[in-house]
């Protein structure tokens, strides 16, 4: 569909407005950086080069964007049928966890019926997790602001007690070293290296099929519709027809699965078995990443790409420069605080126009 | 902190106001006054201009032209603080309270305490007791605001105002939301108030109230005061005649028609509202084929609730709604829609449209997910684009193009969008509530015309507006509703706008 003057205008503003805004955070994160006694110019090169300035950087980024990506993916869905789902980290334990069980068990199927079986469970996984406060909010009209980080909490314990006790690697008894990890998975459930030499792997590539999938359904299907119509006015939607509990909770299904979906693939392209901190703060970056990208794929993918770079490049200024990790959070926290209020200034700036005149004559 | 102070105010006058809104001048040139120890009525139809008359008197508008003169002496209210320095509280229809706090927790809200940063609730509870004798109003300042019943509400907004000094006290719609043994206890207080010297102004549009309690009346018509009588000198058939009075009748072109089958009925029909009072009361009528039925009536009198109830957006507590023969009481919206019923709601912007949506999302949004338009689970594009084509050409609904977000279009346009949408349904029954409320004279016009053109194809219209020059010149039959009930059906050509005055009033013929 053609998109019309105006939104082609927002679209460009929506874009600028952003990057001006994450060079406004830099910015600021010079003064961090001169107070913690670093040399900001020793530590914005690697952060801000080291993610881009070889094959290898570049694919450690494209690495840590995959599951931010995924997580994204499902913040837009989520997001856009009006549920605030903040349960991402939870989501991909869950789903992690849910693809390590079933990978321990099917040991013996080959790669091509076992790699799309686990990634499918991974999502499953998610998708249940998800679906667990979407209910509560259909049913009980509980908050799942609240349920979701609630369900965070309860798969973080939960998988850290399994780690160490029935899931824990036996080789780990055996060795006694009691490191909380499972078995690995065998490697019919690896995902392939996609570049070689580099640790990017298949869910890549999964993670960008998904992102056309996401949009397509968002914005092509009937289904994607009525997520969109209750996401933004229950009301309308009510008197349409649409049964509001039900697209509330599918919501937070999809947006669970697609975490899992992100858990699965941690899982089988990276760390081959279920760790404590498999989710490693992307249920929450993710969801910068998804606002970031305006809950649009086409805004995610850049975005997940961009938050990615900044782990790997806060990684490689640690190295370099030996500042806290800490700081690496405090420059994302400064990011997401400037894109957040640029946001807001600029879509209050865009209703004082449209309001122009009276909503006053309504009453007497 | 001041208590009460009678008599500090003894006239109150406001001369010449003009208060003029975007493509609407909401008072042209009015007068009032109040004294000391009298109740003012002032009465009027919706949108007559009596809200924004007080809402200038207690600072919340600043009058266009005019002044006001307290006591003889021109002053400029500012805003509502100064309002109450001077001694003039406001009794909102919506009360201003915090249910989780106290009686007395909200009556000192705001104001500086006797022991600096610390409340001084007993202090308070003393005082407020004090006041609730010397006026008798029962309130017990330790009860928490949410579990007062409304009448008691009511009481603690009306000490609040006491407390903080006032004497003019400005009551807007106050029994709207009371039993009628509450609207007894509140009178008893208003007398009592108007003996100890207070004065009062009453913002209401029920006539028997007017002539139960005020001593004057002022009645105000589309931004003009039309009359001003002594309620002893008056009774309700003149009241009513100037509130409703009109000069002129546009009328339509009505093609005599045959009224068919009974395609609506509604049956002893019994729905509360959001605050848990009953707000229909046993409706009972029938549309027929062919014949718009117009329910007039000042807002609030149960019509949103109505509309809702048959809609399948209100849950039905007693009686029945049958769309040609089919029961569809208490059915989901989308059952009701099945029927054959087509909705044109009176939130437009909350239930006509997706604001956010663009045209063409919002012209599928009951019909998205039928062939042709969706194939499968897949939107039909080019479908969807001649479809909107089709709906915006033939309704003339003017947006830049099919993409743009509704919410940029005029008011006009959304609801001419939203008629498209609902009569391109092809409905047997179609329920518009307040269908031309705010919206530009073209596209009224254009309305009104489709409207009359779907009566000429058998469609069988349900009315519902404020606007009784729309009722009058569109219904082949008209019945007023007042406080839940309808209080009688006219036949259209026969009803005279004083007959319809005295019965939107709560007068029974």
């Amino acid at each position: 569909m053609k998109l019309s003057p105006s939104r082609w205008r927002d679209t460009v503003v929506g874009i600028l407005i952003p990057i001006g805004a994450v060079a406004g955070a830099l910015l600021a994160g010079v003064l961090i950086l001169v107070l913690a006694g670093v040399n900001p110019v020793k530590a914005y090169g690697p952060l801000l080069i080291g993610p881009f300035a070889n094959l290898y950087g570049i694919a450690q980024t494209i690495t840590k964007a995959t599951p931010l990506l995924l997580v994204g993916l499902g913040i837009c869905i989520g997001f856009r049928g009006g549920v605030i789902n903040i349960g991402g980290e939870g989501q991909i334990v869950a789903g992690a966890l849910f693809t390590t069980w079933v990978g321990l068990q099917l040991r013996s199927l080959p790669g091509i019926v076992l790699i799309p079986l686990l990634l499918l469970t991974g999502f499953i996984g998610g998708a249940l997790w998800g679906a667990v406060p979407g209910i509560l909010k259909a049913r009980l009209n509980a908050s799942e602001i609240l349920s979701t980080i609630m369900m965070n909490l309860i798969a973080a314990q939960g998988v850290s007690f399994l780690l160490r006790g029935p899931m824990i690697d036996p080789a780990e008894i055996a060795y006694g070293t009691g490191f909380p990890q499972s078995e690995a998975l065998t490697e019919w459930a690896w995902l392939p290296r996609v570049i070689p030499r580099t640790t990017v792997h298949l869910g890549a590539i999964i993670a960008l099929v998904m992102a056309v999938l996401v949009y397509v359904f968002l914005w092509r299907t009937t289904i994607g519709y009525r997520v969109r119509a209750v996401g933004y006015s229950k009301d309308a939607s009510r008197y349409a027809g649409i049964n509001v509990a039900r697209y509330a909770v599918l919501a937070m299904l999809l947006s669970g699965g697609l975490a899992g979906l992100a858990g699965a693939v941690e899982v089988m392209g990276i760390h081959h078995r279920l760790l404590d901190g498999v989710s490693a703060g992307y249920g929450f970056t993710g969801i910068v990443a998804g606002l970031f990208g305006k809950l649009h794929p086409i805004g995610v993918i850049p975005a997940s790409f961009l938050f990615g770079a900044l782990l790997v490049g806060a990684d490689k200024m640690q190295r370099a420069v030996g500042v806290s990790p800490g700081i690496v959070y405090a420059l994302q926290g400064l990011v997401v605080l400037f894109v957040v209020s640029s946001d807001l200034w600029v879509r209050r700036r865009s209703a004082r126009r449209v309001e122009g005149g009276g909503e006053e004559l309504v009453n007497d | 902190m001041a208590t009460a102070r009678p008599g500090i105010i003894t006239s109150l006058e406001m001369c010449g106001i003009v208060k003029r809104f975007p493509g609407v001048l909401a008072n042209d040139g009015v007068d009032f006054d109040v004294r000391a120890g009298e109740v003012h009525a002032l009465l009027g139809e919706n949108g007559a201009g009596k809200s924004t008359l007080m809402k200038i008197l207690y600072g919340l508008y600043q009058p266009d032209a005019g002044e006001i003169l307290l006591n003889g002496r021109p002053l400029n209210i500012a805003s509502p603080a100064q309002a109450i320095r001077l001694g003039i509280g406001m009794i909102h229809q919506h009360f201003m309270l915090i249910p989780p706090l106290t009686v007395a927790e909200n009556v000192i809200i705001g104001l500086p305490s006797s022991r600096r940063i610390f409340v001084d609730t007993d202090r308070a509870a003393r005082r407020i007791s004090e006041l609730a004798d010397a006026y008798g109003l029962q309130v017990d300042p330790r009860a928490f605001v949410w579990q007062l019943a409304v009448g008691e509400q009511q009481r603690v907004e009306i000490i609040k105002a006491l407390y903080r000094g006032a004497d003019l006290l400005i009551l807007d719609e106050p029994t709207a939301v009371l039993t009628p043994q509450e609207v007894d206890e509140l009178f008893a207080t208003l007398r009592q108030m108007k003996q100890n010297g207070h004065a009062l102004i009453f913002i209401t549009h029920k006539l028997h109230e007017v002539m139960a309690i005020s001593d004057r009346v002022t009645v105000l018509r589309d931004g003009r005061v039309v009359g001003r009588v002594a309620t002893q000198d008056t009774d309700e058939a003149a009241l009513a005649r100037m509130m409703v009075g009109r000069d002129v009748i546009r009328t339509w072109e009505k093609p005599a028609i045959t009224p068919g089958q009974v395609l609506l009925s509604v049956e002893d029909l019994e729905a509360q509202s959001d605050k848990g009072t009953p707000a229909l009361k046993r409706v009972s009528l029938e549309v027929r084929e062919g014949e718009i039925v117009g329910i007039a009536g000042v807002s609030g009198n149960g019509q949103r609730e109505l509309a809702e109830a048959i809609t399948g957006l209100r849950p039905v507590t007693g009686g029945r709604v049958i769309i040609a023969d089919r029961d569809v009481t208490n059915c989901s919206p989308a059952e009701v829609l099945a029927a054959g019923l087509s909705f044109i709601p009176e939130g437009r912007m909350t239930m006509g449209v997706i604001k956010e949506f663009s045209v063409w999302e919002n012209a599928i949004l009951e019909t998205h997910a039928q062939p042709p338009l969706a194939r499968g689970m897949f939107l039909d594009f080019k479908r969807i684009a001649d479809h909107t084509r089709r709906l915006i050409g033939d309704y003339e609904v003017k947006t830049p193009s099919q993409e743009t977000p509704v919410k940029n279009l005029s008011g006009g346009n959304i609801q001419k969008l939203i008629l498209a949408r609902e009569l391109s349904r092809a409905p047997k029954v179609l329920v518009a509530a307040q269908p031309t409320r705010g919206v530009d004279v073209g596209a009224t016009e254009y309305i009104h015309r489709r409207l009359i053109e779907q009566r000429s194809q058998g469609t069988a219209t349900l009315l519902i507006s404020e606007d009784l020059d729309e009722i009058m010149a569109l219904s082949d039959r008209i019945a007023v509703m007042y406080e839940g009930q309808i209080m009688g059906v006219v036949r259209g050509d026969e009803a005279s706008p004083e007959q319809l005055g005295l019965l939107m009033a709560g007068v029974r013929s």
